[in-house]
This record gives structure tokens, C-alpha cells and sequence, in this order.
């Protein structure tokens, strides 16, 4: 097995009295596809800033590819590609430009670069774009266009901060199968989401985080079977009503969850514990059996919903 | 989790890794600024056509227009004489690179956190917060410099060059120019939201300097509480020195070695302390 590219330990960032990050410890594996997830504020774009050698940590150790980023910041740096939240796209450059200036940035020559543009333009479907104004494109393209920047190095690790929040459902197919491709080539992807479907397309491994701490670690499956059942029925009874039934459905199940809009079955069974309730006489005004996620682990680990 | 190493092919790819930092860190500022001027490029022919238009229309305006008006020629301490248009043509080179300053350090700082934060991008790149204050710099010095040799080339073809020692105008202008830029930037790299301060830098700092710093006529005219504007304003020292180059304005020595020595502090302190600043604003 080889080196882990990245090892933090007790990894905290505060900021005043604020623990941002409170002590994290984790390792990634070259060519694996690494997920932070949690919630708005759970501290997660931090941890990417200090991983992506921008972001100096308030104690702990942290090596990325065996350096460390608070000696050999430019050094790293020119190893990682990295999407942030936020796009910062150049808008005064056109869509090829941006990838031109950015391969400049790590030494690259301009022949090189600039063939390395078009194939990244190639990749990331906008090669009939190359010569459009960034604010003309769509938000899916904007982010694809950021990835493309973020691979002009060719680096070993890529670090994708929320890369599709905010985007409609076939822009984030699209630039999920880009990234599966990338994990295929054994590009090591780390990358930060509150979207649980999200972390179960793409993360091999994951660490729930909330709070700047790590609530449980594993693979998506494995998390799943560790803190939630197979199934769960989701049934709404009417806001007023589903404090009161859910009284009445206690032992149905292994585990109940009541949330403001509906209650939440725990079960492997889902279909078995439905015609249950239904013999009870309980007529929920909707019923839906579906397959455990990632959202029913956080909620069992925190007591809250991951989107809030 | 565990993972075995190999000693060997770890210390080679360290060295692959500390080597393929050696470019960013030595060449980044360039970079930087290399980006700018492509980003120039977009509005290219504006800074074309007010880098011409703007020296014609004032060295007409003024030589042609104003200077008819003012028949009394302008006199130094010494009692030399040299035309209206000589005495001012110095001091409007210096202007029109602090004109190009006032533009170029103030919305593109504020642009690069804020509108369009693209200082993240480049130091999430090898590019450090000192590399992308240089290279904003040496963007500012590329726009500004061809400015001011266009304007000297007006300046000649309307005759208000007497000395041929006038030609080093176009480094006390283009010097002046960054003086006055760094301290802008020194204060736009402080901004995290936009209050209008664009806006007020222009109305506040840089019209009543350009007003103030005996541009239009000595400092000396003004009334004793209006002249520490221009003792204060790098306009005024660079105003003076190009004058003791193109007209050989007489002056004291030592007032001469401050007109140089002032601008190179402020710039000096100004360049140091945007520095800091950008570098504290990336590492968040």
C-alpha cells in the first residue's frame, strides 16, 4: 500500500475563541475519493483551505504528500487542483484565457499550456466555448470550467469544495461523470458536500462532520449499516398530527425518528412495518418506503437534518 | 488506516515536488502580472484612445486655450521666467500617471477579493500574497508607462520641453505615479465591503491633489493653510522635479533629494504594508 498523500492530526483552526476545527485527524490514500460531509458552518471549507495550503492551522500536525504546508506552501500548491465554493473565474478573461493564465501560474509554458487548454476544454465540454465571455456561460459550465482550471497542472490531489451547490440536477450528472472519470484515471479526490447522494456517488470513504469534529468515519455503505437499518419509511401525518401518532407507533420498527413535517421508521423491513400501520387504521396522508442514506446517518449521529 | 512506504521513490518524488516549486516562487510575480495584461487586453482600445486623446485635449486645451489667457510667464525663487505651458506640462505627465494609478490600484484590488475574488484563485496556485501585490504592481507600471511616453511625445510636439534633460519627466512622472498608486492600494487591499470609498478616494484624495499640488500654478500663490495639501501630495514632488528637469527650475539642493526621497518612503511603506495585507486576507 502505498503512502498516504494526506495525514492530519488534532487538526484546529480557531479563530478567537472559535474552534472552527476542533481537533480532527484523518488520513487519504493516493488515488482515493475522500468525502467531507456535514452541514453549513460544520467547519468543512476550513479544513479544505488548510489541506489546499492556504489557511495556516492554529495547532496540530498536517503533511500533504509528505511536506508541510505551513514550510512548503508553493511547493504543495503546485500539486493540488482545487475548486472552491465560490467560482473565481476570471470574468474580464474569455473561457480558454482563464486556463491559459492559470497553467502560467505553475510555471508551465505557454506551448504547453495552451495545448493542455484545449484538451482540458475537450474534457470539460467546451471546446465551442473557448472563446466565450465567463459571465455567458451557465452555471454547470462555470463549474466545469473551474474544474478544467483546477487540472491544468495535472495534480495528484483534487480538492473540490460543495462542487455542485447550486446547480440543477442534470448540470451535477453532468459534472459527476466527469469526476468519476477522474477517480477512474486514479486522480485523488477530496471533496466536501452536504449532499448525501453526492457522497455516495463519489466517496470510496467519508468522514461525518459536525461542529469542527469527526462524528463517525467509514465508507458509505459501511456508515449506513453501522448507525441506520436498510429501509425507512417516511410517513407525514399532517404537522399538527404526527407528534401524537407517532405515540401510537412506538415498537414499530427498530428506531423512530419524529421531525417537524414527518416521522421516520427505522426498519429492514419497510414494506412489512407499512401494512402494519395500515392494519392499526393509521391513514398517513403520504407514505414512502426507500433505501437508508447518508442524510439518515447524520441525523441519527447529531440529531439534525443535514440541510437545514 | 496504515500505509507502507517505499524510502527510495518518496525522496525522489519529494525532490519532484520541492523542484516543481522553484518557477512559482522565483517567476509568480510575473505571473501576475502577465495575467493583468491580458486582462487589459479586453479594454485595450479605451486605454488606446484616452492614453492619446487625454495628453491632446489638455495640452491643447491648455497651451492652446488657456495659455493665450495667462500672459504673465511663471517665475521660481530665483527669478527665472518660462512659459505658462512649460511651467505646467510637467506637472500634467505627472497627473496622467497618477490618473492611471487612481484606476489601477483602486477597483482591481477591490475586484479581486470581492467582485471577482480571484486572488483566491491565484493562491490556491503557487502564487503567494506578496507575488500577486508585485504582480499588480508591474501591471500598473505596463499600463502607466507607455501613457506617460505618449504624453511626453505631446508635451514636445507642442514645444513645452525646453531642456533636453527633459526627458527624465517620464520616470519622475511614471515614479510619482506608482508613489501615489501604492498608497492607494496600501488602503483599497484593506477594503472587505464597498461603501462607495472608490468613489471618495476620487473626490477627496485625488481631484483636490491634482488641484492642490501646483499643478496650475505654484504652490507658493496658494494661502499658507492650503499648501501643506501639496508639501503632503507625491504630486507636488514629482510636479517640482520634472520642472527642474525640463525647465531647469531652480530650487535648494535639499528640497530637490526630497522630492525623490518622499515618494520612494510612502511607496516604499505603501508597497510593504498592501503586502501584509493581501497575505493576511488569504490566509483566512
Amino acid at each position: 500500500m502505498p503512502q498516504a498523500v494526506i495525514t492530519a492530526s488534532k487538526l484546529t483552526k480557531k479563530y478567537k475563541d472559535f474552534a472552527a476545527v476542533d481537533g480532527i485527524s484523518f488520513e487519504v490514500a493516493p488515488g482515493e475519493s475522500f468525502g467531507l460531509l456535514g452541514p453549513n458552518g460544520a467547519g468543512k471549507s476550513t479544513t479544505m483551505r488548510m489541506v489546499g495550503a492556504v489557511s495556516t492551522r492554529t495547532s496540530g500536525t498536517l503533511s500533504i504528500l509528505g511536506l508541510d504546508p505551513n514550510l512548503h506552501g508553493p511547493e504543495i500548491r503546485s500539486q493540488l487542483g482545487v475548486v472552491p465554493q465560490q467560482d473565481n473565474l476570471d470574468m474580464e478573461l474569455r473561457v480558454r484565457d482563464n486556463l491559459i493564465v492559470y497553467g502560467r501560474y505553475f510555471g508551465m509554458p505557454a506551448k504547453v499550456v495552451g495545448k493542455r487548454a484545449d484538451e482540458l476544454l475537450e474534457f470539460a465540454q467546451l471546446s465551442d466555448r473557448a472563446k466565450s465571455k465567463v459571465d455567458d456561460l451557465s452555471g454547470g459550465m462555470k463549474r466545469r470550467l473551474t474544474i478544467a482550471r483546477a487540472l491544468v497542472n495535472d495534480p495528484r490531489i483534487l480538492l473540490l469544495d460543495e462542487p455542485t451547490t447550486g446547480l440543477d440536477p442534470q448540470a451535477r450528472h453532468i459534472l459527476w461523470d466527469r469526476l468519476f472519470r477522474l477517480k477512474e484515471q486514479g486522480t485523488t479526490l477530496v471533496l466536501t458536500t452536504h449532499y448525501m447522494d453526492e457522497a455516495e456517488q463519489l466517496c470510496d470513504r467519508l468522514v461525518v462532520v459536525d461542529k469542527g469534529a469527526i462524528m463517525a468515519e467509514g465508507s458509505p455503505s459501511s456508515l449506513i449499516k453501522q448507525y441506520s437499518t436498510r429501509e425507512v419509511v417516511e410517513l407525514r401525518f399532517g404537522s399538527d398530527r404526527n407528534a401524537s401518532v407517532a405515540k401510537q407507533l412506538e415498537g414499530i420498527g427498530d428506531r423512530l425518528e419524529v421531525l417537524p413535517d414527518r416521522i421516520l421508521i427505522y426498519t429492514d423491513n419497510g414494506e412489512a412495518e407499512l401494512v402494519k400501520i395500515t392494519e392499526m387504521g393509521l391513514m398517513p396522508i403520504t407514505s414512502l418506503v426507500r433505501r437508508s442514506s447518508l442524510e439518515d446517518v447524520f441525523l441519527r449521529l447529531t440529531g439534525r437534518s443535514l440541510i437545514e | 488506516m496504515t500505509f507502507s512506504t517505499s524510502t527510495g521513490s518518496a525522496s525522489d518524488e519529494r525532490d519532484a515536488i520541492i523542484a516543481a516549486g522553484v518557477k512559482p516562487r522565483r517567476y509568480g510575480s510575473w505571473y501576475v502580472a502577465e495575467h493583468r495584461i491580458r486582462a487589459m487586453r479586453a479594454y485595450l482600445q479605451t486605454l488606446i484612445a484616452t492614453g492619446i486623446g487625454s495628453p491632446f485635449l489638455y495640452l491643447f486645451g491648455l497651451g492652446v486655450g488657456l495659455a493665450s489667457l495667462v500672459q504673465q510667464s511663471v517665475g521660481d525663487a530665483q527669478g527665472h521666467q518660462v512659459g505658462y505651458l512649460a511651467f505646467v506640462a510637467p506637472a500634467l505627465l505627472a497627473s496622467a500617471a497618477v490618473t492611471v494609478a487612481a484606476e489601477e490600484c483602486t477597483y482591481p484590488m477591490l475586484m479581486g477579493f470581492k467582485w471577482n475574488p480571484i486572488f483566491f484563485g491565484m493562491n490556491a496556485a503557487p502564487i503567494s500574497g506578496n507575488q500577486i501585490v508585485n504582480g499588480m504592481i508591474i501591471g500598473v507600471f505596463v499600463r502607466m508607462f507607455p501613457t506617460v511616453v505618449v504624453y511626453y511625445v505631446f508635451m514636445l510636439l507642442f514645444g513645452s520641453v525646453p531642456s533636453s534633460l527633459g526627458i527624465l519627466d517620464i520616470l519622475v512622472a511614471t515614479f510619482t505615479g506608482l508613489s501615489v498608486g501604492l498608497a492607494i492600494m496600501a488602503y483599497t487591499s484593506t477594503i472587505t465591503e464597498d461603501k462607495g470609498q472608490m468613489a471618495i478616494i476620487q473626490r477627496f484624495i485625488i481631484v483636490p491633489m491634482f488641484l492642490f499640488s501646483g499643478t496650475f500654478f505654484p504652490l507658493s500663490t496658494l494661502p499658507i493653510f492650503l499648501q501643506w495639501i501639496g508639501w503632503i501630495s507625491p504630486l507636488w514632488h514629482g510636479a517640482e522635479l520634472g520642472r527642474v528637469f525640463s525647465y531647469g527650475e531652480v530650487e535648494p539642493i535639499w528640497v530637490t533629494v526630497l522630492h525623490v526621497l518622499y515618494p520612494l518612503a510612502l511607496g516604499l511603506w505603501a508597497w510593504k504594508s498592501t503586502q501584509r495585507t493581501v497575505t493576511k486576507r488569504l490566509n483566512r
